[in-house]
């Protein structure tokens, strides 16, 4: 090994405690990086493979019966590829043991068992015997849920009547990757599922035999789906066809998505953060620690060794310092990858994650990496470098200082000499300084940045599910119902209040932009379902005309006091023109509100209404759940506390791991910037601190001098970190908008007191570190040496 | 020229008492011994130079005197104060206040001014003098709120004589102080260490290996290979202005 090799080696290991330190920065940054961008990637090939293999649907129409005969007809549109028709029905189950209402959605599978379309996978078990009319298949997420297995009975209102079932098979679909009640919140997967059963034996239990009610079918690419999706709807138009949509518009890809878009930009956002954060601290910190060897670069350019060697030398001190923590944060990041995948997989549901790590993730993390901190290097190399090696030799001239700002304000005679040491310091390299207040704020936001979202998602819940949803079930009918529905629900034992509702699923128009989804109908002055937007102000609705979530608006282009195509998608499939009368910022859904009355004005159904909200007794609830699943008419009901579990264990637990994470990872970097500031202040200042313990000075004197300054620099980055945290907070939810949820910028004070004790904390450490190598000085070897 | 400060050899007069004192330095295989049984005494108001080469032992014997290093044996008082087994917290203590020190590189706080430079001393000493008497002392009256980065090498080093009298202390302990100075800048410096010994009675130990600087001095303490080879008493005392080198 050669000498200058043998130095790099032994300047690491002398500067361990700070190459620790880089470690933990150029970690925290890489693992972000790595995990949130591969488990993107891995998602996105996941779910690409999963719909290419199993042939997910390009389009989907739903209709009251039709003929198998117009398969044919369906089949001759152009750019149609594969048309499947299919008979699907919604049921109430029964699932022992379990007091709470069910609904499954049943989907036929032919009888050849070989779908052409939304092939399903059979993770366990067989499909239904098509010779058998009891026999059935369920979605995986239903069967975890319960604990079914094969061969477990499951009992049905089957066109009301009981029937009792035999599961023969657990699957996934490309249909079902997100397993979700049409229109629910969020998902439930204890008490939604999806059972997959023979054409023959539910075709005979609906009457549907050389019938169907849905068709899904594949185009060939380059097709244009809207002119596809004319065409299907006036072909299913008189067999009472519920709108055809795209896959766009399909709730589970809907969903998915948008969850994925979430991802994307969060795997764009804090990566992006995190390394430049990790990038930036690398450069201050390696300039720094060059410039504490300039004595040993003048030395070596005495010797004869040129700059371009000199550069070499460093540079491969500055590899060796961060290789450690570009291959742990490599490591890590893979591993949390691979966790934050396996979270995800237990909401959506694919045959198996295709773990993939794309070469240009490391190579990017390592570039980055190596040249922020050569940057840095190569920086104080050069100022080095500037000076003749005999000048950089000689005895340094003192550093200048000035009297400080602080001082000339008249602050100057309070202060005992260390403490003017301090305001001096600090005075004299106002860069470096507002660097390391910088650093440390920036380490301080990322914390703040990632830990608001536990903030913002119990706010959302709160407004969402506690303050604008006040009742304890809502109970769906099968089909609108008249208003006196009300009275029969308001009778039973143990209601104490019930409210009236109506949903009509709708398609919105708006010039050449169009959105599925529903109108919700509101009883005016709602005690029980109060609209509220952002800022918990309830909306008033107008007696005529709709309200719009902001969100939809924006995505139909639509103002206050446009007109609005409101194409019914049931019933009388009514096309009204209705005004558009305000946009309100909620941040749930995306949905249009209409006064109840006014809505059945537009649908002109007289005073039909979707359901009721209800408030029980908690002791009668049990029995009112049991009574709703034996009322043919009513076709589910949604228990709100199971709600708001469903939104944290299910909605949001991909997101809130996924920032805990990132948390986790913006703590050691703060925890790395300070203590690094820490060790580097140590080392410029130890010359200092000897001479001053040689001329008397104790121990605690000196730590004041140094940890002092630390401690103001630490306690002064907080503010401008809390500032910076925020901008960011503020960013992030603007970039996070979706069909999902607007993400409120709520910022709790915990979070700011986590991030600040952080830095105070690491700062507390670090200092404790550094005091007990000042209590160690070799106070001989200070004198021998100049600086 | 200046008359000897004949140093009675009344033990009341004795500021260090050094006996068989050794100190090895432990470098893993190989052991250094620097110190290999030195016997010496300092009197007050005296002024001795320390010669020899380097590797002589001068520095560390000057190191342990001060309280900066402790001994591996043997043993050492100061005014009947055992410093050998004195505690980390009773040599801090001792430096405090009975010890000033000037280096070769001056060791001055580049953040403080001159005057403060010495206030840094006088604020945590027991029975100070003016931070400004003490800078008249060595003559920077003029240059009193200038930072190190502003005086000349024989100037800082002046500040550190001045920093190092300060606190009236017993005796001055000098590390090759004129070592970075050019010899007319050296014997200003060396003039201000005498000027203190003779005003103020400070007993000082100057090392060097400058054998010129010798001549000032009452008595000569010659180290080689860590032991005191030879002990030299000057009859007269040169001033520094008459000596060249």
């Amino acid at each position: 090994m050669k000498a200058l090799d043998r130095k790099v080696w032994r300047d690491l290991w002398r500067m361990k405690g700070q190459v620790f330190a880089i470690t933990l920065v150029v970690m925290s940054g890489v693992a972000t990086f790595v995990m949130f961008i591969t488990t993107m990637h891995s998602l996105d090939l996941t779910r690409n493979r999963f719909y290419l293999d199993y042939n997910f649907a390009d389009a989907f129409v739903s209709l009251k019966r039709a003929p198998e005969s117009l398969k044919d007809k369906i089949k001759d549109v152009a750019g149609v590829n594969q048309v499947e028709t299919r008979v699907s029905a919604y049921v109430k189950l029964d699932v022992r043991g379990f007091s709470e209402p069910v609904t499954g959605h049943i989907i036929s599978v032919p009888d050849d068992g070989q779908s052409l379309v939304n092939r399903i996978y059979m993770r366990k078990g067989r499909l239904a015997d098509p010779a058998k009319d009891n026999e059935v298949v369920i979605s995986e997420t239903f069967a975890h849920a319960h604990g079914f297995n094969l061969g477990d009975p499951l009992a049905a209102v089957i066109n009301g009547k009981w029937k009792k079932l035999t599961i023969t098979g657990i699957a996934l679909s490309p249909e079902f990757v997100l397993v979700m009640r049409p229109f629910a919140m969020s998902p439930d997967f204890k008490r939604y599922g999806i059972l997959w059963m023979s054409r023959k034996a539910i075709s005979k239990a609906y009457n549907m035999e050389g019938a169907f009610n849905d068709v899904v079918l594949t185009l060939y690419p380059g097709t244009k789906v809207n002119d596809v999706l004319r065409e299907l709807d006036n072909i299913v138009d008189r067999y009472g066809g519920f709108g055809a949509f795209a896959r766009k518009d399909q709730i589970s890809h809907r969903l998915l998505n948008e969850e994925f878009n979430m991802l994307r930009n969060m795997a764009r956002i804090f990566p992006t953060i995190f390394i430049c954060v990790a990038a930036f601290l690398l450069n201050v910190v390696m300039s720094r620690t060059v410039n504490t060897q300039r004595e040993q670069i003048a030395a070596l350019k005495a010797f004869g060794y040129d700059n371009t060697a000199i550069v070499i030398h460093y540079g491969k001190l500055v590899v060796l310092i961060i290789s450690s923590g570009l291959l742990l944060g490599i490591a890590v990041g893979i591993w949390l990858g691979q966790i934050l995948g396996g979270i995800y997989m237990e909401i959506y549901r694919f045959p198996d994650l295709a773990f993939i790590l794309k070469p240009w993730v490391i190579v990017t993390a390592i570039m980055i990496s190596i040249l922020s901190a050569m940057a840095g290097t190569v920086h104080s190399l050069w100022r080095s470098a500037k000076q003749p090696p005999a000048e950089a030799m000689r005895p340094e001239p003192p550093a200048k200082y000035r009297v400080s700002l602080l001082e000339k304000a008249g602050i100057g005679p309070w202060l005992t000499q260390p403490s003017r040491i301090i305001v001096r310091n600090i005075g004299r390299k106002p860069i470096r300084t507002f660097l390391s207040i910088i650093g440390i704020a920036v380490a301080c936001a990322t914390m703040i940045s990632s830990g608001f979202f536990k903030d913002s998602v119990d706010h959302m819940v709160n407004v969402q599910f506690v303050l604008s949803q006040k009742e304890d079930m809502a109970v769906g009918f099968t089909e609108p119902t008249s208003y006196r529905a009300l009275y029969e629900l308001k009778e039973m034992e143990g209601v104490h209040y019930a409210e009236t509702f109506r949903t009509v699923p709708v398609r919105l128009k708006f010039g050449r932009s169009s959105y599925k989804t529903v109108i919700n109908g509101i009883e005016p002055d709602s005690r029980l379902h109060p609209l509220l937007d952002t800022n918990l102000k309830p909306v008033t609705l107008p007696q005529e005309g709709i309200v719009l979530n902001d969100y939809l608006g924006k995505m139909l282009g639509v103002k206050a006091g446009d007109m609005l195509t409101v194409e019914a998608l049931e019933g009388s499939k009514a096309i009204r023109q209705v005004q558009v009368i305000a946009l309100v910022r909620l941040y749930l859904g995306v949905m249009g509100y209409m006064d109840l009355k006014a809505l059945n004005r537009l649908m002109r159904e007289g005073d039909a209404v979707s359901g009721i909200y209800l408030t029980a007794d908690e002791r009668y609830q049990d029995k009112l759940y049991r009574s709703f699943v034996n009322m043919p008419r009513v076709s589910g009901t949604i228990v709100r506390k199971n709600e708001i579990s469903n939104f944290y264990d299910v909605q949001a637990k991909g997101m809130l791991f996924f920032t805990f994470i990132a948390t986790l990872m913006a703590g050691s970097i703060s925890i790395g910037v300070v203590y690094n500031n820490a060790r580097i202040a140590l080392s410029e200042r130890s010359r200092e601190l000897s001479s001053l313990r040689v001329l008397g000075y104790t121990r605690g004197e000196i730590s004041y001098i140094l940890l002092g300054e630390l401690a103001l620099i630490a306690l002064t980055a907080i503010p401008p970190g809390f500032l910076i945290g925020y901008g960011l907070c503020a960013y992030i939810t603007e970039i996070l908008q979706s069909d999902l949820f607007r993400i409120p910028l709520v910022i709790e004070l915990k979070t700011y007191s986590m991030a600040a004790a952080v830095v105070l904390v690491s700062a507390s450490v670090s200092g404790l570190i550094v005091r007990r190598k000042l209590d160690h000085l070799d106070l001989v070897e200070v004198l021998k040496t100049r600086e | 020229m200046t008359a000897q400060r004949n140093p009675s050899n009344n033990p009341e007069n004795v500021v260090f008492q050094v006996r068989d004192l050794a100190k090895i330095y432990d470098m893993g295989e190989v052991k250094v011994h620097a110190l290999r049984g030195a016997n010496l005494e300092l009197f007050s108001k005296e002024l001795i130079v320390l010669l020899g080469p380097s590797g002589s032992g001068k520095s560390t014997l000057l190191n342990i005197l001060g309280g900066l290093d402790t001994a591996t044996s043997g043993f050492v008082s100061y005014r009947g104060r055992n410093l050998t087994s004195a505690t980390e917290a009773e040599l801090t203590e001792y430096r405090r206040f009975h010890v000033g020190f000037v280096f070769q590189f001056y060791n001055l706080i580049p953040s403080l001014t001159a005057l403060e430079n010495v206030s840094v001393v006088t604020e945590i000493a027991g029975n100070p003098m003016k931070p400004e008497d003490a800078l008249a002392l060595v003559g920077l009256t003029e240059r009193l709120d200038h930072f190190p980065a502003q005086l000349s090498g024989g100037e800082q080093q002046r500040v550190a004589i001045a920093r190092a009298i300060s606190k009236n202390p017993e005796v001055l302990l000098c590390d090759e102080p004129t070592g970075a100075l050019d010899s007319q800048t050296g014997v200003v410096v060396l003039e201000a260490l005498e000027r203190v010994n003779r005003e103020l009675n400070t007993a000082t130990a100057i090392i060097t290996h400058n054998v010129d600087i010798a001549a000032m001095a009452d008595r000569v303490i010659h180290l080689s290979n860590g032991r005191i080879s030879e002990v030299t008493a000057n009859k007269v005392r040169k001033s520094p202005r008459e000596i060249k080198w």
